[in-house]
């Protein structure tokens, strides 16, 4: 262990490390005053953004290689830090009116932060697995955080620790198959021993459908995806907010580098089932949300159908000349689902009454007239969402659609718009409620939130308009010299 | 002067423009918080240092005789289509921007005097300021005309100065007969000029497509190549251009109503400088006239036959300006007959000797017009608008109350009428001499304009200023402020002097000229013909003295002579009256045609309403009812409760039980490794 290798690993180490200071610091501060330890939190991503800002296009190794640093970890990390403050700022106040602030809902979050800034520069399965656990267990503990006066939150995390054991127990399995054909974990190595060849080939292959399902469970594909409505229906939405964004980038993380550097020769074998889960979650989770009345559900089978879209790009980076695109793409939408999907949540945390009531999609009624501005970015995030233009959400698909045909793979489009068309029905019908029905909407008005719907709003429009210094640095990440 | 010196003048040109354009930008932003005295000084110096910098290239072309092309900016670069701003200074550009600068700085000045006047009389001081923007406008666009270097700058001139001559003569929009007449004036002299442009376009592409370029000398250059075909078709287009901006027949209807305008402008634009550019773009385009003989015939014989016909109308009309008006058609007549003879030299000279003594005539016309309107507020009476100020008929006996005004006016008009040694002697001289080597016709169409235009002016000035006075306010006139009549002798020492240019043996203009102009000739001076054109112009004056000379009542004598001849001219021949009936009346017939029938009764009517909408009504009725109610929308209803039906099904998967949902993915684990034994074990 050297100091260059602390180097390489300098945002996961500020984040993790701020994240134990807090935690001792907190204990100083008077429940009261409780948003100073959330200013505190945000210093942290803060500082930790400064070595990736710095070093944003270099490639480095650390710890033999259980650590990597490139453009694609630089990327994911922004993000993530990025996410890490907004759910921080969404925070804020529903703590207050959930009456559930408590000092530790803070560095919880940190700590899954640093779970996910980890995830971005794992080169190794071993630290794919500790990141995987890293930023689960403080999830699983924040889903139950309002456990005290709500007994769903406390199911939601009763559920998703037990599911999220189950497929960790596959990774692991997974890790341990692989491990065993290869005799490595280390995510460039067993590429290099894929080809040259492996002796036992249905060893590697099952190892790495393992992994794809715990990683797939993560991300909440189709049909390892049964917990995400039960969990983002009971956690506290902010909690919602954060994994639905930040779980999943994480997870895609893993499975991009994993599937591109590690075994792209399996992933080719395995292209039937991986078109087979994206249309299945694409069709699944776009179908299901129509039926729901809960807003926060609704989001959730939204969020579901949203990984489907990513997960296009799986088998589509088996081909190397597509490869890069893929993952521009990929990255990209996750930038523009993060923008959009934390804009809607907001929306839906400042709807939420103190009760735990405001969720149903009836309760926005009204809310064209009352709060035109909320009402109008809520349109936004919506159509966003759907992929209208000039949205930024129209972009990210429109790239995500030109790699998949790149690919060939045109029943995968086809599944893919006809499902964004779906998808219309169940987003447009909040749009319709808003504005076509009359009703008392109870909104929130306060400071972080409204300045966290402004930022996102912005967002949506703009990256909608001009894509190109996104797209730009999208397109830059140089996979981990794999990919020029 | 070294080489190094004259390319730094040179390099000043491009200031010959820029000079009248800051004049205009000064008082456009800051001239309404300028006084008067301030807005005129700066209009005037503006121009003024104009005039300065085309002295500079003048001294400049000394050294370099052949002239210069000074780039200012690349403007068009289009495929093959390379066309730039660069300023032609050579000898005639020179000697034209002379011209309009040093003209245009007198009359700038002495519309100080005058529009202060005028503002006032029409009851809007607050245009005084806008009045010098134009003004200074027009200078710039007219500077671009003279020193453009290809046909699409000097169009860009051309519109300019037509812009502003439009501006002009609408300056007081509200006024004039039923309070739109100086606007209808305007409009007509700017439609008038697009017949003429459109022409001037057409050359233009005429010119592109046999060149290939726009520049005058890669024109030039390879004209002799070209068909004579296609130059006769290039100057004929031409030619239409110049009857317009020049006012010749057939299109010289604008020029007598442009005299709406304010004096000066009548002086400066519709006079001295605007009006010659049409004779300047076919001196500019000798090259080509020359090769086109026909064209070059009917140049000759439409200036012929416009400067008889524009004198004949002048003896009989009234009016102080429209007199100077129809003579300025028939001297630009007389310029035309001039270069379509070859005679480009001649046309020149006469076309500068022309700027002086007309400006002088218009301006000291307006000092009369203001003599007597202010005689008409003197005297106290109250019939304003009744009153005529610029009816000569109302005129009489202003040689004493208005004396500088009378000499200068007389100068004037002895230069017009060609009395030797003034400056239209000369110049209308070098032209009949030509004329008589050439053709006889033209010589002797232009030799009976003589003889008119000698009795016409002397009609004016002899119903002008002498006899009694016809009016209380003609009795009571009085003499102008020195700006204004300062301007005035200045125009009449070179109205009197002008002639210097060109004297017979000397030739200074011919020389300087034919630096650029490869066709100059050289005319001999013709006693003969020298002798008889002063005979008859003394002849034409000694008529009008005989008949006007003493005259007491505001009957025209003439009338009884000439009878209904004299009724012809003064209604100008009903051009106006059968244009009327040949274009404006076809032309509205041809709208209604077009507005009632072709487009509302058939396109709308039938077309749309019946053809269409009904059509269209009766389709979208069936694909509404029958087509989409049912087909489409019994789709879409049954596919959403298809979507419906199957999402209310996913939904009972849904049982909140971990066990299921644990069992989930191991089903799905199962499907996928099922999918790889298949894989393998094939």
């Amino acid at each position: 262990m050297t100091t260059a290798d602390l180097n390489v690993a300098l945002p996961f180490i500020i984040v993790a490390a701020w994240a134990c200071i807090l935690l001792v610091i907190d204990l100083f501060i008077p429940a009261d005053r409780k948003g100073l330890t959330a200013l505190l939190a945000v210093a942290g991503m803060g500082f930790a953004s400064i070595p990736v800002l710095l070093r944003f296009e270099e490639s480095n190794r650390a710890f033999n290689g259980m650590i990597v640093q490139d453009g694609f970890s630089s990327f994911l990390q922004l993000l993530l830090l990025g996410v890490g403050v907004i759910s921080v700022a969404l925070a804020y106040d529903y703590l207050q009116r959930r009456k559930i602030v408590k000092g530790e809902y803070y560095t919880l979050l940190l700590f899954s932060v640093s779970g996910m800034v980890l995830m971005a520069q794992a080169g190794d399965l071993i630290i794919v697995f500790l990141a995987l656990e890293l930023l689960s267990v403080p999830l699983y503990v924040l889903s139950g955080f309002a456990a005290k006066s709500n007994p769903e939150s406390e199911e939601a995390a009763m559920k998703y620790f037990l599911l999220g054991a189950f497929a960790s127990g596959f990774i692991v399995y997974g890790i341990a198959l692989v491990y065993g054909a290869t005799g490595t974990t280390e995510i460039e190595a067993i590429h290099n021993v894929l080809i040259s060849g492996v002796s036992n080939l249905g060893l590697l292959t099952v190892g790495a459908v393992l992994i794809l399902v715990g990683l797939g469970f993560k991300v909440a594909v189709v049909p390892f995806h049964m917990w995400t409505p039960d969990v983002y229906d009971g956690a506290p939405s902010s909690v919602t907010a954060l994994m639905s964004v930040g779980a999943k980038a994480g997870g895609f993380a893993a499975l991009l580098r994993l599937f591109l550097a590690g075994f792209p020769e399996i992933a080719a074998n395995l292209a039937p089932i991986l078109v087979g889960v994206a249309a299945l979650t694409l069709i699944w989770g776009n179908i299901a949300a129509i039926a729901q009345q809960n807003i926060k559900r609704m989001m959730a089978y939204s969020s579901i159908s949203h990984a489907g879209y990513i997960f296009m790009m799986l088998p589509a980076i088996v081909d190397s000349d597509i490869a890069p695109d893929a993952i521009s793409a990929a990255l990209f939408y996750l930038f523009v689902y993060a923008v959009s999907n934390l804009g809607a949540w907001g929306v839906i945390l400042a709807l939420e009454r103190a009760d735990g009531g405001g969720l149903s999609i009836d309760d926005y009624a009204g809310l064209g007239e009352r709060n035109p501005g909320l009402a109008l970015a809520m349109a936004l995030f919506m159509l966003s969402l759907i992929g209208v233009p000039p949205t930024a959400g129209f972009i990210g698909k429109f790239f995500l659609f030109r790699v998949v045909l790149d690919a060939n793979m045109i029943g995968l489009a086809l599944v893919g718009v006809i499902t964004s068309l779906i998808s219309a029905y169940y987003y447009l019908r909040v749009v319709v409620v808003m504005y076509m029905r009359s009703g008392d909407p109870q909104v929130r008005s306060e400071r972080w939130l409204n300045a966290t719907l402004w930022l996102t709003a912005l967002g949506t429009f703009l990256l909608g308009i001009f894509p190109g210094p996104l797209l730009n640095l999208a397109s830059r990440t140089g996979l981990f010299g794999l990919v020029p | 002067m070294n080489g190094a010196a004259t390319r730094d003048l040179f390099a000043l040109a491009p200031l010959i423009i820029a000079f009248p354009i800051m004049g205009l930008v000064i008082n456009l932003f800051i001239g309404r918080r300028l006084s008067e005295r301030w807005v005129g000084t700066i209009a005037s110096a503006a121009v003024g240092l104009s005039f300065v910098t085309a002295l500079l290239q003048f001294a400049a072309l000394q050294n370099t005789p052949d002239g210069i092309r000074v780039m200012v900016a690349d403007w068009i670069s289009i495929g093959t289509l390379n066309i730039s701003w660069a300023l032609k200074i050579d000898s005639l550009s020179v000697a034209m921007s002379l011209m309009v600068a040093g003209v245009s700085t007198l009359i700038h000045i002495y519309a100080i005097g005058y529009m202060h006047e005028d503002v006032r009389l029409q009851g809007d001081p607050g245009r005084f300021t806008r009045f010098f923007i134009y003004f200074n406008l027009f200078v710039a666009a007219m500077m671009i005309l003279i020193t453009a270097d290809n046909y699409l700058m000097m169009f860009v001139g051309w519109e300019g100065v037509g812009l502003c001559s439009y501006l002009l003569i609408g300056f007081w929009y509200e006024k004039g007969k039923d309070g739109i007449g100086n606007a209808i004036a305007g409009k007509k002299a700017f439609i008038t000029n697009r017949i003429g442009d459109f022409g001037f376009l057409i050359a233009m592409f005429l010119i592109f497509w046999t060149f290939g370029s726009l520049q005058f000398d890669e024109v030039f250059q390879s004209a002799e190549g070209a068909g004579t075909t296609v130059l006769t078709l290039i100057t004929l287009f031409l030619l239409l251009g110049v009857t317009g901006k020049s006012a010749q027949i057939p299109l010289f209807v604008w020029l007598p109503d442009a005299m709406a305008g304010p004096t000066p402008v009548s002086a400066l634009i519709h006079a001295a400088t605007m009006v010659t550019a049409g004779i300047y773009l076919i001196v500019r385009s000798s090259v080509l006239f020359a090769l086109a003989p026909a064209t070059s015939n009917l140049v000759a014989l439409i200036g012929a036959v416009t400067a008889l016909l524009a004198a004949s109308i002048a003896v009989a009309q009234f009016d102080i300006k429209r007199v100077l008006a129809y003579s300025t058609i028939s001297q630009l007549g007389f310029m035309v007959a001039a270069v379509g003879l070859g005679a480009y030299v001649a046309g020149i000279f006469h076309l500068i000797a022309h700027a002086f003594f007309k400006a002088l005539l218009f301006l000291s016309s307006g000092s009369v017009i203001q003599g007597v309107e202010r005689g008409l507020h003197d005297s106290g009476q109250t019939n304003h608008e009744t009153f005529d100020p610029q009816d000569m008929r109302n005129m009489g006996g202003l040689r004493s109350r208005m004396k500088i005004t009378f000499w200068v006016y007389l100068i004037g008009g002895l230069a017009l009428a060609g009395i030797p040694p003034l400056a239209g002697f000369f110049s209308k001289d070098e032209i009949l001499a030509d004329a008589s080597e050439n053709s006889t016709l033209i010589y002797i169409l232009l030799t009976l304009a003589a003889i008119l235009t000698a009795f016409y002016i002397g009609r004016q000035i002899f119903m002008v200023f002498f006899g009694e006075p016809k009016s209380e306010a003609a009795a009571h006139a009085k003499e102008n402020p020195p700006i204004m009549t300062v301007p005035l002798l200045a125009l009449a020492v070179l109205a009197a002097f002008g002639g210097i240019l060109n004297l017979p043996t000397l030739q200074s203009l011919s020389k300087w000229l034919q630096l650029t102009l490869e066709q100059v000739q050289h005319t001999e001076f013709n006693v003969l013909v020298a002798l008889l054109s002063f005979v008859f112009a003394l002849a034409g004056l000694a008529v009008a003295w005989r008949v006007y000379g003493s005259q007491r009542d505001a009957a025209d004598p003439m009338r009884r002579f000439l009878g209904p001849l004299f009724d012809l001219w003064e209604n100008k021949y009903r051009v106006d009256e059968f244009y009327d009936w040949l274009f404006i009346k076809r032309y509205k017939a041809l709208a209604f045609t077009l507005a009632e029938i072709v487009d509302w009764r058939f396109l709308h009517d039938w077309v749309h309403d019946t053809l269409l909408a009904r059509t269209f009504q009766r389709s979208t009725r069936w694909l509404a009812e029958g087509f989409d109610l049912q087909v489409i929308d019994g789709a879409a209803n049954n596919l959403a409760r298809l979507i419906q039906g199957i999402a209310s099904r996913l939904r009972t998967l849904q049982t909140g039980y971990v066990r299921n949902y644990a069992l989930s993915i191991f089903f799905g684990l199962l499907i996928l490794m099922s999918y790889i034994l298949i894989q393998f074990s094939s």
